[in-house]
């Protein structure tokens, strides 16, 4: 459903995209059916003249049913919800695959500063090339991003890729991804920053293996 | 349980009973608890005038983004967050608790358990000193030079700490002072609760006889008092960052951030569960009432309830999951979260089961109590995808988020607050609301509010962040289709808010030239409804204080002629 | 106004209600000190070098106050046990040296903070001496509203009126108490 609205420009993308889907299918499911039993008591049990009301306590096992059936059902689909969870969380969040590249990514009020590797693709040595408000990485790659903050909390979010991580000042976050699209995306950041939150943007390009070569070059000894 | 204890009143030392009081002494200071409970009532919906303007001004903003804003004029970035930040906390901290615990709570339990008033009637008139204090602060705190404090309801430190990175040196002082003052008025009127329910039960009211709300409020208060402590603790700490320049959270010299992220959602989260309790046990009320129907396992709602309490306590990394803890911790904190789906789906299915057989009479108060049934689903299921760690990397601080919350605050303190208005008005007033403008006001809320939310639902999966106060900014979040959904989300606000005036004259109308009301005017079997409407100081009359025989659901018991037998029938 | 308003005097639980407040009073304390005692054990055992500060702390005046209030403690169950027997005025005799107790233990407080601002370990100095006067401080201010709850019920008891009240004064106090029992060592041995 992300999908649709949003492009997915990230190799996990698709995976956070199916369980918001499965996510929505399963509990729209629920939301629709007890929604229809809902209105259908409403209706069914209107008051009309003469009739009385019954006199129920709960207690009644026919009664009983309705409630506990569905209820272990939900149970049952509350596993299925963790474990497809879990599971899309391990591999964005909890393990780092091999980087073909590294890339730091310092947020201040409010801008974004990247450090891309230069030729070499080692990040800390001369070649590096800083940017402001302006990230440039390759299709196809893997990355590792560095995440700093100087003053407050931010937060590095990228749509395109369902990337988001907090900076937090005085610790280096890592984390990682991969884009599969090219293209120009936003960056927003996404934790109130103070006044300047709502123009703290910044774009990612994402480039082929030529045009992100040549973006480097043209960047030599900047 | 020891037997309850026989009513000992010494007559002669109550000098309230007077009828020539002055107005102060009888409406400002008096220590009676349904008066205490009327100015609760009504602060909250003072508070609620600031809390519900400006989500108008915000959300006109967004609508017609750099557009002067009729009655506010243009907004600025510092005013957007001011606003935003000041919604967030009028509605929960000085609308949701005052009105759905300290009015309601004041003005029901003693009348709902049988006894003539609290049991500590001047720590309660205290209480409510020390909130109205609060509720002056937080006013002052958005009129003070540089503005009222921008950095989000939730304070998150450093911006919060440091006035050099928010900007609001006095706005985010006072805004912390406001909130602390008012933690402490509310632990000093739950501590009242709590005690008045155990020890003050009428004679035979046994544990499982007391009526639901009475329940749900006392566990409400419990909650809050076991969940607020550290945030106390974390207030004071954040105080000194701010004033004394310590260091506590700001890690250039040693502090730690996410330090009070923990000790504000370790209250934050169960927060939310103390306000929604009150407001299902006034739902558990007035759904038994107008279907003419006993509650659908007593028992099991209450266990759900207290489930749902403990397990509350075990959920609040979730709002933290990508914010830098170990990654690790998302995965208990997921399971958590997701079981807390369990005990509350129980507590919706008992509630919609309660209307199996029932004799259902759709009056204003069992409209709106049924809306927050079918409303509070939505904020329900959507909480889904936010606790599930996978989806709430992309969902994370989006408008997905906003609207989930609202579909659960929204039919919490609103629905919820009008819910009990509607119902608990007669015994109030001692007169009836006009029905006519009560089911205008009804549809024009329950359908608006839908208009409003459900956009923000396309908007947050279309990838809108939280608090930016123009999206233009941003070339993804620009496009006429989403600024279509942000207008039908601002126009469906405005609307609803306009039909809150009816709401408004109805009030103050009917308050004085209603219909008089009798005292049972909804043939309920709750104690409250055996007094006089309005009761008086005392609640009934020194030796005709009820006793209690039987539960307090117990609508068409066979065998009997009418289909209700009051609480305090004898058998 | 003048008698006492009305209020709801059963008490059904079998326990005297002002005793049952008191223990919720107590409950919410708990977890007030209990949120400020676990941030500041897990910034301790994140860092090691906050022993170099702590070393400052002088743990021989801690000692001495945690037997100062400990024998103020006993006072207060002394008062107690006259109280109960129904004797007031010998109660608040007791009582008021159980505020000497609190005064005696706020005056070496004084006396050691204004050393340890002398030798420059302000509050601001390090986040070790924020949290030790935070925690002192609030613990402080606990000791101090009930010295002054402690006189007014002094007050009352000396015409044996209220006795049930020496009993919850009592309660808090022996609170308060154990409060420093959890400090001392925290704040003053951990090295």
């Amino acid at each position: 459903m992300i999908e649709r609205l949003v492009l997915p420009a990230s190799t996990f993308a698709g995976d956070i995209d199916f369980l918001f889907w499965f996510i929505h299918m399963m509990v729209g499911g629920w939301f629709l059916l007890v929604q229809g039993m809902f209105w259908y008591l409403l209706f069914r049990y209107r008051y009309q003249e003469g009739v009385k009301s019954q006199y129920v306590t709960g207690k009644e096992k026919h009664l009983k049913r309705w409630v506990n059936i569905p209820h272990a059902l939900i149970i049952l689909c509350d596993v299925a919800v963790i474990f497809f969870a879990v599971q899309v969380w391990y591999n964005v969040k909890q393990v780092l695959p091999e980087a073909d590249a590294t890339i730091r990514v310092v947020s201040q009020q409010w801008a974004w500063s990247f450090v891309h590797p230069g030729e070499d693709g080692e990040l800390g040595t001369d070649d590096d090339i800083k940017t402001v408000d302006e990230l440039h990485v390759q299709e196809g790659s893997t990355y590792h991003f560095q995440l700093e903050s100087r003053d407050v909390l931010h937060s590095f979010s990228v749509p395109v890729f369902r990337l988001k991580q907090d900076a937090v000042p005085g610790r280096v976050i890592t984390g990682w991804f991969e884009p599969t699209k090219a293209g120009v995306y936003d960056i927003q950041c996404a934790e109130m920053c103070g006044i300047g939150h709502g123009i703290m943007g910044a774009r990612i390009h994402v480039e082929t293996a030529e045009q992100h070569a040549a973006w480097v070059a043209s960047n030599k000894g900047s | 349980m020891s037997e309850p204890a026989s009513v000992h009143h010494d007559h002669g030392a109550h000098d309230d009973h007077g009828h020539d009081q002055s107005f102060v002494s009888k409406y400002l200071l008096s220590t009676d608890h349904k008066i205490i409970g009327l100015q609760y009532l009504l602060t909250g919906m003072f508070m609620a005038l600031f809390g519900g303007f400006f989500p108008y001004v915000f959300r006109m903003q967004l609508a017609f983004p750099g557009l002067s804003v009729p009655f506010y004029g243009v907004v600025s970035p510092t005013e957007y967050n001011a606003l935003i930040t000041n919604h967030g906390s009028v509605m929960i901290f000085w609308v949701a608790m005052p009105v759905l615990i300290a009015a309601f709570g004041n003005y029901l339990i003693p009348l709902m358990i049988g006894a003539d008033d609290m049991v500590f009637p001047r720590l309660n008139r205290l209480s409510y000193q020390i909130f109205a204090l609060s509720a002056v602060i937080i006013i002052i705190s958005f009129i003070v030079p540089q503005g009222g404090f921008g950095g989000a309801w939730t304070a998150y430190p450093p911006l919060s700490a440091n006035a050099d990175y928010n900007l609001t040196p006095w706005g985010s002082t006072l805004w912390l002072i406001a909130v602390a003052v008012e933690f402490v008025a509310f632990l000093i009127g739950g501590i009242n609760f709590i005690t008045t329910a155990m020890n003050s039960r009428a004679p035979g009211m046994r544990w499982f006889d007391v009526p639901m709300i009475v329940w749900m409020i006392c566990i409400a208060s419990i909650l809050f008092m076991a969940s607020v402590g550290p945030l106390i603790a974390g207030a004071v700490m954040l105080g000194f960052d701010q004033n004394l320049g310590t260091h506590f959270f700001d890690p250039k010299a040693g502090g730690d951030p996410i330090l009070w992220q923990h000790l504000f959602w370790f209250f934050g989260h169960p927060e939310v569960y103390v306000v929604l309790l009150p407001a299902t046990g006034i739902v558990a009320e007035v759904i038994t009432t107008f279907s003419r129907k006993k509650l659908f396992g007593y028992k099991t709602i209450l266990y759900t309830a207290i489930g749902t309490g403990i397990l509350s306590f075990f959920v609040w990394a979730h709002h933290q999951f990508i914010a830098g803890i170990d990654p690790r911790m998302a995965n208990v904190f997921t399971v958590t979260t997701v079981l807390i789906s369990i005990p509350i789906a129980e507590m919706m299915f008992l509630f919609i089961g309660t209307l199996y057989g029932g004799s259902i009479r759709f009056k204003p108060p069992m409209l709106f109590a049924l809306s927050f049934i079918a409303l509070f689903m939505i904020g329900g299921v959507t909480g889904i995808p936010l606790g599930a760690s996978g989806s709430d990397i992309y969902l994370h601080d989006s408008y997905y988020v906003i609207a989930h919350f609202h579909y659960t605050f929204f039919p919490i303190a609103i629905i919820g607050s009008f819910t009990a208005l509607y119902y608990w008005f007669p015994k109030m007033f001692g007169r009836m609301m006009n029905e006519t403008l009560g089911y205008v006001h009804f549809w024009v809320t329950a359908v608006t509010v839908n208009g409003i939310f459900i956009p923000l639902f396309v908007l947050g999966a279309a990838g809108q962040h939280r608090r930016i106060y123009n999206y233009n900014h941003f070339a993804e979040l620009s496009t006429p289709d989403l600024q279509a959904l942000r207008i039908v989300a601002t126009v469906s606000l405005v609307i609803m808010l306009l039909g809150q005036f009816v709401f408004l004259f109805n009030f103050f109308y009917s308050m004085f030239f209603g219909e008089r009301a009798t005292k049972n005017p909804w043939k309920s079997c709750t104690l409250e409804w055996t007094t006089e409407s309005p009761p008086p100081h005392g609640n009934w009359p020194v030796d005709e204080l009820p006793t209690v025989y039987r539960g307090p659901y117990e609508y068409a018991v066979e065998g009997r002629d009418e289909d209700y037998w009051p609480q305090n029938v004898p058998n | 106004m003048h008698g006492k308003p009305i209020a709801n005097t059963r008490s059904v639980m079998g326990i005297p209600t002002a005793k049952l407040a008191v223990y919720w009073v107590i409950g919410s304390e708990i977890v007030i000190f209990g949120g400020l005692i676990a941030s500041y054990l897990m910034h301790r055992l994140a860092h090691p070098e906050w022993a170099f500060d702590a070393a400052h702390t002088d743990w021989r005046i801690g000692a001495v106050n945690t037997f100062v209030l400990l024998t103020s403690s006993l006072f207060a169950v002394q008062a107690h046990h006259y109280a109960h027997k129904g004797d007031g005025a010998t109660a608040a005799k007791w009582l008021y040296l159980t505020t000497g107790g609190g005064g005696l233990f706020l005056m070496f407080k004084a006396y050691e903070w204004s050393v340890e601002i002398g030798h420059g370990y302000t509050i601001t100095a390090a986040p070790f001496w924020s949290f030790y006067y935070t925690a002192a401080g609030i613990h402080a201010s606990h000791i101090i509203a009930g010295m002054i709850i402690m006189m007014f019920i002094a007050q009352t008891a000396k015409k044996n009126e209220e006795l049930h009240r020496v009993e919850n004064i009592g309660l808090y106090w022996h609170f308060v108490d154990l409060v420093w029992i959890f400090l001392f060592p925290l704040l003053y041995i951990a090295k």
